[in-house]
């Protein structure tokens, strides 16, 4: 739904984008300022699904508001659930038994891996290749599955509660993942062959919608959109949460920063994520899944802060309690929020056409960013 | 640095700011003084607190506090600055948004939710909410008996 409001005595014209345009993956409104072709200015207008998640959450207990999370992202809903469960289990001080680590390790890296496999069919998609769609969806598919056998569900997971996770592996999972790792070694071959060496494909993307590491560390993006430029701050290697520090991965880091380089960092972190999952598939520890916690969880008095690695960056949990058991009040610090004001200037003096590879290059999934 | 010395060395710096425990130093000073500890915590190689990772806003019914998590990428340390706000009619504080460019869409968040003005903030509109959005939603004491339901 593109149309044109104005035109302005300039030449300049101010042109909507959204707020139901398929390239913005929801309900996302641009108004931008177009000279010609070249884009001048681009302003997000936000609010559309905003369903007030934090005010909700002052509402709901301790057990309760994590489910809520699980439709801000929906595409790492399990990391959501899990960084709430991590700030309520510092205010608990419960000691989680080791196979809920691993297997919430093991959750979240499938989470990582499903929403990249999405990104880069839509990615497709948006530039003009229908076949990544299909090669991005037999991989996430196979995930899904494994997802619904353990957790019942296949988007918004509430699997991982305070204390640990909901209910113990489906006795099927070792060995499809086992299964599904050598598939998915067997078949990423696919991915570069068919966009990464694509000549059109890099036509749209190389030194397109460049971003330097100073304006990313200023503007706050984290995730694979600031790795394109060369800024590290993957959270599971800065500040290691529930056994990251005992695994062996590496940081991706590209240094071009345009929309290239931010592809390369999401397709070789998926392998990174196979590394990890090889690593844990066969040392799953036996025992508890869950630790012992009260019912009615109350929180001591205090202040409770949890960031994680999503798929997209950063995700800070900011709680307050009161001592009841309703948390006083709750800030998320999205990933998407602070990516999505990049996009100005990653936009700026670029032509309209590009805008698209931009915006799916940030993969912005919208009612994170509207909470 | 470490929290201790990270903690001392604030300490010899802003004498009048007050300290309190948990996962973060926190650094509670007042509202008026924010753009000065701000620049001091962002210029002074010292700290190099060069990145911003959060921004939000308390309601304590009485009064208002801005958070600020601060961090710094060549320490990797992190530091929590709030900033008390006393007056709750017209709550108004200095922006921050020339030192962290990033606060200038949490600052229209915060404004958005809580109707605290940023001073000297060049665009300071609603964020989520439309334009004509009467009241400021995440107050304790916003009042809306149409769309919030009660459990």
């Amino acid at each position: 739904m593109i149309d044109v409001l104005e035109t302005k005595d300039t030449g300049e014209f101010i042109i909507n984008v959204g707020p139901q345009h398929p390239s913005t993956h929801g309900v996302l409104h641009l108004i931008i300022t177009l000279d010609g072709e070249m884009i001048k200015d681009v302003d997000p207008q936000l609010g559309y699904i905003h369903r007030s998640i934090e005010k909700m959450s002052e509402k709901l207990s301790y057990r309760q508001f994590i489910y809520v999370t699980s439709r801000m992202d929906y595409l790492s809903s399990h990391i959501n659930n899990q960084a709430c469960s991590l700030a309520v289990e510092q205010g608990l001080g419960v000691e989680l038994p080791p196979r809920a680590k691993v297997i919430r390790i093991m959750m979240a890296e499938l989470t990582r891996l499903a929403s990249h496999c999405l990104w880069y069919g839509s990615t497709g998609l948006d530039l003009g290749a229908v076949t990544p769609f299909f090669f991005g969806f037999r991989e996430r598919d196979e995930i899904l599955d494994m997802f619904e056998d353990t957790c019942g569900a296949r988007l918004t997971m509430n699997y991982i509660v305070p204390g640990g996770v909901m209910y113990d592996l489906h006795p099927d999972f070792q060995k499809k993942l086992k299964q599904f790792i050598i598939n998915f070694k067997k078949n990423f071959h696919e991915y570069h062959d068919l966009l990464s060496g694509n000549i059109i494909f890099q036509n749209r993307t190389k030194g397109v919608g460049y971003i330097s590491p100073q304006d990313v560390i200023a503007l706050g993006c984290t995730g694979p959109v600031a790795r394109g430029s060369g800024v590290s701050c993957d959270i599971r290697k800065w500040y290691p949460y529930e056994g990251y520090e005992n695994l062996q991965f590496d940081e991706i880091l590209e240094t071009e920063g345009d929309c290239f380089a931010r592809y390369m960092v999401r397709l070789r972190e998926m392998e990174q994520s196979i590394r990890i999952l090889e690593q844990l598939v066969d040392a799953i520890p036996e025992g508890e899944f869950q630790a012992k916690t009260k019912n009615v969880i109350k929180l001591p008095k205090g202040e409770y802060y949890q960031k994680v690695e999503t798929a997209r960056g950063e995700l800070g949990v900011y709680l307050i309690s009161d001592g009841t058991q309703y948390p006083y009040r709750v800030k998320y610090r999205s990933p998407n929020f602070s990516n999505l004001f990049a996009m100005k200037t990653m936009a700026v003096g670029q032509k309209i056409g590009d805008l698209v590879s931009v915006m799916a290059m940030l993969d912005l999934v919208i009612p994170d960013i509207d909470r | 640095m470490t929290k201790e010395e990270l903690k001392s060395t604030l300490t010899t710096l802003f004498p009048k700011a007050t300290f309190e425990e948990n996962a973060f130093v926190n650094l509670n000073i007042s509202s008026t003084e924010i753009l000065k500890i701000c620049t001091e915590l962002k210029e002074n190689p010292m700290f190099d607190f060069d990145s911003l990772v959060c921004l939000s806003c308390v309601d304590w019914k009485t009064h208002f506090t801005i958070v600020y998590l601060l961090r710094s990428r060549s320490f990797k340390h992190e530091l929590m600055v709030k900033a008390k706000i006393d007056n709750h009619e017209n709550a108004e504080i200095e922006t921050v948004r020339n030192l962290w460019m990033t606060a200038h869409w949490h600052e229209r968040e915060a404004f958005d939710f809580f109707g605290v003005k940023f001073l000297h903030h060049p665009d300071l509109r609603r964020l989520f909410n439309p334009d004509d959005w009467d009241g400021f939603p995440l107050r304790k004491d916003y009042m809306d008996e149409v769309n919030i339901v009660e459990l």
